[in-house]
């Protein structure tokens, strides 16, 4: 069980390095402020199948993850203790995020890797029990927390503490908070249609931009997908010539030995393919991530959205409210309203009803002042911190994205040497026969 | 009854089987095809031969003779590294290009340049310039096989084309066929036989090719080839010719299967091709709408479409290049598999009038007849012009794969150079970003 390890220390972290994203993302984090990762080395180690009745009993088949943590201060100290740990289930990362994004309803979320295998070119198992899928989404899991426990504001949050310490008694501590009625309301509501009178400009721009993000993404990962397979199919057929240059090799005397060789070293070609592909996975991982990522900025900025527009609702209630106090108070009707015209047609009302009356309009006129204020108040402070984050965001993506370039590139370069090599093999073959 | 030939061109002033006047026929037209070439519609008939030496004329009138004098004259192994069994150096040369299309109210036809050097005294002059069309190689090519039939003809890039289907105007088309047409007439000039028949000198010097006219100097040899009599069964074929036999029947099999492969990959790497520039093409989408990212993804870009022209170079070699060879061989064999068909035909007849000879001299004492002593020479004849023409042939495959697949082997070698260059030169230019941005975030 997970002990408390809480300790200040300025640490470096040294964690080991299982993606090419650790690296950077542990130097974003030294220059951010004192956050959780600082203080607590945390990894997502295993991945083990295990068997048990699901909720509506039935048995099922499931894998669960092995969170590993160890206190900073203890390794800067030379000390090597082992971690503490605990299981955890895909769906409970799941409920973490959920809880954040409705707890940080301005924060851009980090996503968790892709629940089903999508953008799978064919060769690629599509099953979620694959082994090969579950090492990269144990990986995805890992960075997924490692991204939240080095966020400035993420990383202090409490539910996020238990889960990495707490495993049993965790999600009923996250029910407890009532989050999801709020998620529930929250969702009906951005799912509805509305209009903003008055839109943020700057987040409106970015709801443009991550609706571009997402389907640049997309695309991209669909397209890859088709090179893939057709890179595959190139290599696997020079595997053909392997098998003709053995036969044709049996009827040559002084060409026979050449030709053999050559052939060995077609089929090596052709089974090279499997491992460049393999390695691309990574490459794919990491735009899947930016594309729920985009997903998760257009939350934050629908999300404002819906806030201006409860605000202009309110803001428009108010108003209407005023109009009817005035009306009241002076008799005058400046609008056409049912009420001015039963009043004209069947005179006005007794004195003290309308009195009962603008006395019940004076409170709700406090009270809708009130709400105006806390939602103005709100929505600001909704888009303050959203842009402070979305700036945030914009930095680590290029980041990122430029390192997973690089990471592309150099897997070419690898790709081309290997490829410059066996076609040189063959060739010192061939100049043999 | 096989000989072993001379493996060379008569070198030393010693002569090829077929350019000895055979024995019984001294006061006759000789057997070789090497005659003293001028032009003109009549056969010099003096037994002159090639390269102006005396005829050495065997006295003896018998096969036994000859076949002793052979093994006299046998020569040691010609070099191994003589590439074309020529003990001698080369004395012709030819090539075979500058295509131009000709456009007549008839018909549009492309022609080609063909030059030719040599010292070789049955030429006027020391070097030719002359423009032929295929018809005119195809017309040499008929010449040769009806004039040599006991040799191997180097085959021709194939005469029809679906029109439609083929451009026989485009840049590749021509090109390809022009190599191979070049290819051929090396081979033939390259032949110690073939290069000194009369109807290539005619092909290489003649201002105008006068095609029908009866330049039919067929040798004695040619003659009687020609009219083999049918209807004789081979009973004993050596084992070498029916090695020969099956050895190009699996070559040829095996040759189809790689044409297969090859064409294949060319299917592939097309479609690849086109997968290849749309995923380029969405890179250039996305950094349209980015800012730090847009250099960056115009990068990659950048070197996907790079790869993309590289791939497609490799392709064009491939179908320009390396498929015509292939197909040209499985050419070659065939002819090769009709000449091996004709030698069988001969040693049948041979047989044949032999037995009944044999027979009749039995019954009643009747010599064996010229006409059987004369077919016995045809079979060793041509037994040894096949061999000769079979070692060089193998020689010529060896180095003909080698080059081919060696020159495939570069071609993707090539690829992949070009396409790391470019993802090399990416690099700097991302990590060189990075550090502006690092030293941005510090100040």
């Amino acid at each position: 069980m997970a002990e408390d390890v809480k300790g200040e220390s300025v640490a470096s972290n040294d964690e080991s390095d299982r993606a090419a994203s650790d690296e950077s993302l542990s130097n974003t984090m030294l220059t951010e402020g004192s956050c959780l990762l600082r203080r607590m080395e945390i990894c997502v180690a295993e991945a083990e199948k295990r068997s048990g009745k699901n909720a509506v009993s039935m048995q099922e088949t499931y894998t669960v993850y092995l969170v590993e943590t160890r206190p900073m201060d203890a390794i800067a100290e030379g000390r090597n203790p082992p971690p503490d740990s605990l299981w955890r289930r895909y769906s409970e990362f799941e409920l973490l995020r959920n809880y954040l994004i409705v707890t940080y309803p301005y924060i851009v979320v980090p996503p968790l890797p892709e629940k089903r295998a999508e953008f799978v070119w064919h060769k690629l198992s599509a099953d979620n029990m694959d082994p090969d899928f579950v090492e990269r989404r144990r990986i995805g899991l890992e960075n997924f927390l490692l991204r939240v426990a080095s966020h400035p504001v993420l990383s202090n949050n409490e539910m996020l503490y238990h889960f990495l310490t707490k495993e049993h008694g965790w999600k009923e501590m996250v029910y407890e908070t009532g989050f999801q009625t709020k998620a529930d309301s929250r969702l009906r509501a951005l799912s509805a249609t509305f209009r903003v009178r008055s839109p943020h400009k700057r987040l409106v721009e970015m709801k443009h931009y991550s609706d571009g993000l997402q389907s640049h993404t997309s695309q991209l990962l669909r397209a890859r997908t088709r090179v893939a397979d057709r890179l595959y199919a190139v290599y696997k057929v020079h595997g053909n010539y392997g098998r003709v240059f053995s036969e044709w090799s049996a009827i040559e005397k002084e060409m026979g030995d050449g030709l053999q060789s050559a052939g060995h070293h077609m089929d090596a070609y052709a089974a090279s393919v499997d491992d460049i592909l393999e390695e691309e996975e990574h490459y794919a991982d990491q735009l899947k991530e930016y594309l729920s990522y985009a997903e998760a900025l257009r939350a934050v900025c629908r999300k404002h959205e819906l806030s201006q527009f409860e605000l202009e609702m309110a803001s428009q209630d108010l108003i209407s409210k005023k109009q009817q106090r005035e009306e009241l108070a002076t008799g005058i009707v400046r609008t056409f309203s049912l009420k001015g015209m039963t009043n004209k047609l069947f005179g006005q009302e007794a004195p003290e009803q309308r009195e009962a009356k603008l006395n019940l309009l004076e409170e709700l006129i406090a009270e809708g002042e009130e709400t105006v204020k806390e939602k103005t108040a709100e929505c600001d402070e909704h888009a303050e911190k959203a842009w402070a984050d979305i700036v945030r965001f914009k930095d680590q993506k290029d980041k990122d994205l430029k390192e997973a370039f690089i990471n592309y590139a150099l897997m070419q370069i690898s790709m081309c040497k290997k490829g410059i090599q066996v076609w040189s093999n063959a060739k010192e073959c061939f100049l043999k026969m | 009854m096989s000989v072993g030939a001379p493996r060379g061109l008569a070198s030393s002033g010693q002569k090829l089987i077929t350019e000895i006047l055979h024995p019984l026929s001294a006061a006759e037209e000789p057997l070789s095809p090497g005659q003293d070439v001028t032009i003109s519609a009549e056969k010099d008939k003096e037994p002159g031969l090639t390269n102006g030496t005396p005829v050495e004329i065997s006295s003896p009138a018998s096969a036994s003779v000859l076949l002793s004098r052979l093994q006299l004259d046998c020569e040691p192994e010609a070099d191994a590294h003589d590439a074309f069994g020529s003990g001698e150096p080369r004395d012709l040369f030819v090539t075979v290009n500058d295509p131009k299309k000709h456009v007549s109210t008839m018909e549009t036809y492309i022609t080609y340049r063909v030059s030719t050097k040599t010292t070789r005294i049955e030429f006027d002059l020391p070097e030719y310039s002359v423009r032929r069309r295929y018809q005119d190689f195809d017309w040499l090519r008929i010449k040769l096989e009806d004039s040599q039939p006991t040799h191997l003809v180097p085959p021709l890039p194939e005469k029809f084309v679906m029109k439609g289907v083929v451009d026989r105007f485009s840049e590749e088309f021509v090109d390809t066929r022009m190599k191979a047409l070049d290819k051929f007439l090396k081979r033939v000039a390259d032949h110690p036989v073939l290069s000194f028949n009369p109807h290539l000198n005619a092909f290489l010097t003649a201002k105008d090719l006068n095609k029908r006219q009866g330049l039919a100097l067929l040798t004695k040899v040619g003659e009687s080839v020609k009219n083999v009599a049918g209807g004789y069964k081979l009973r004993a074929r050596p084992a070498e010719f029916s090695a020969m036999g099956e050895y190009l029947d699996t070559f040829s099999q095996k040759l189809g299967t790689i044409d297969r492969i090859s064409q294949r990959i060319l299917r592939e790497q097309s479609e690849y091709l086109t997968e290849l520039r749309e995923y380029g093409a969405v890179y250039s989408t996305w950094a349209a709408s980015e800012e730090q990212l847009q250099r960056p993804l115009e990068g990659v870009a950048g070197c996907v479409t790079t790869s993309c022209g590289a791939l497609e170079d490799l392709s064009d070699n491939m179908s320009q290049d390396f498929l015509p060879v292939l197909r040209e061989y499985v050419l070659y064999i065939e002819s090769m598999k009709s000449v091996l068909r004709k030698r069988d035909q001969v040693q049948a007849e041979y047989e044949g009038r032999l037995e009944a000879a044999v027979l009749r001299k039995q019954e009643d004492r009747t010599p064996i007849p010229v006409e059987v002593e004369k077919c016995q020479d045809k079979v060793e004849c041509f037994n040894a012009d096949l061999k000769a023409d079979w070692e060089r042939w193998q020689r010529n495959k060896r180095q003909d794969f080698k080059q081919l697949l060696t020159g495939m082997a570069d071609k993707n070698i090539n690829y992949y150079e070009k396409s790391q260059a470019a993802w090399e030169s990416l690099i700097p230019l991302l990590q060189e970003k990075q550090t502006e941005d690092k030293t941005s975030e510090t100040n």
